[in-house]
């Protein structure tokens, strides 16, 4: 059985009630973890508050920012204040040289998007093979695929399908998530993989974009914050008097 | 003709009237395929349970793509905030009514 994962979650961290109602709501719809977006000050309190909630719903918290940088040098600036405290890092870019930063940056885990804007949409064939270089994902959020509607969702669609083929084309892993804090525009996992069709995804492929590729982040930066990451590559693998030479 | 049979639920704070399903369903097909995409699919509605809000669709089985991508683009039934969510999908509606 697949274990899917909706990794953008809008929530007010003032408002307890609808990050419970959310959470609460992917939890019914199937989802095992829960990428909510935080904002970049987010106190600890706040995250163990979002924590209790998962906890009670049976769903594994998995912490994230979106960053908007205007410039790359911002860009750099919060990726090194920000990178060791939350497991994921999102990056919507609204320039080309935000986006050719932030997919060539190895500590970003996700490049997306503005949905309505089609000249800000930057995943071409040059982007693609750095964010295939330093194993960046493409994110597409669904939710505006069901709240824009005439010309504005066929652009919308028109550059996805462009960019699905980009991203297959240059083996970017693509993640799909939900991208809203309504819990009437969530939908279950398999929902969202026949939405997809409209772009282009096959029914598996996006299945993966909501499973295996979105996990394969979250378990990629938990080791790498876990006490036992020393370096790429280098972990330790056991500690104590069993160690001869140690 | 093969036939693909569609169990949804229907996600709302009120129960919906069996026309105001069948209506959102279709101009859900009609924004996003246009009248020969919809023609295509040959959708119609076998069965709805007001009371559990369970519905089931049928349509032609080269147009499914097409039919559940309609059904979970839903986000209005009756200019009320709501969604259809596919619950299974299957060949003969008795196999369908089996597993449901």
């Amino acid at each position: 059985m697949k274990s899917f994962v909706d990794l953008h979650l809008y929530s007010t961290v003032e408002d307890a009630g609808q990050t419970r109602e959310i959470i609460e709501k992917s939890a019914e719809l199937g989802y095992d973890a829960v990428g909510i977006a935080f904002p970049a000050d987010v106190t600890q309190r706040e995250i163990q508050k979002a924590r209790g909630f998962c906890e009670a719903a049976g769903v594994d918290l998995v912490t994230r920012t979106d960053l908007t940088p205007r410039r790359s040098a911002d860009l750099l600036k919060d990726l090194r204040r920000l990178r060791r405290r939350i497991e994921v890092i999102a990056v919507r870019c609204f320039s080309k040289e935000v986006s050719r930063q932030a997919a060539k940056d190895r500590r970003v885990d996700l490049i997306s998007f503005p949905s309505t804007d089609p000249r800000k949409r930057f995943f071409d064939s040059p982007e693609a093979t750095l964010a295939s270089g330093a194993s960046a994902s493409f994110e597409v959020d669904m939710a505006p695929l069901l709240y824009l509607h005439g010309f504005r969702r066929i652009r919308l669609l028109a550059s996805l399908r462009k960019e699905m083929m980009t991203a297959s084309k240059h083996e970017v892993p693509i993640v799909l998530s939900s991208g809203t804090d309504d819990v009437r525009l969530l939908r279950k996992p398999e929902d969202y993989a026949c939405l997809a069709f409209l772009f282009g995804l096959g029914f598996h492929e996006a299945e993966r974009a909501f499973s295996e590729n979105p996990r394969s982040i979250v378990e990629r930066n938990r080791r790498k914050t876990s006490s036992d990451y020393v370096a790429p590559g280098v972990y330790v693998v056991r500690r104590g008097e069993d160690c001869p030479g140690v | 003709m093969r036939r693909r049979y569609i169990a949804v639920r229907i996600d709302s704070d009120r129960a919906f009237e069996e026309r105001d399903i069948y209506d959102a369903v279709w101009t859900s097909i009609l924004r996003l395929f246009g009248e020969y995409g919809a023609s295509q699919t040959e959708l119609t509605l076998v069965d709805y349970d007001q009371e559990t809000k369970q519905a089931i669709l049928r349509c032609s089985h080269k147009a499914l793509n097409l039919a559940r991508a309609s059904i979970v683009a839903v986000a209005e039934i009756d200019n009320e905030k709501a969604n259809i969510h596919i619950v299974l999908v299957s060949g003969t509606l008795r196999s369908l009514r089996r597993k449901i």
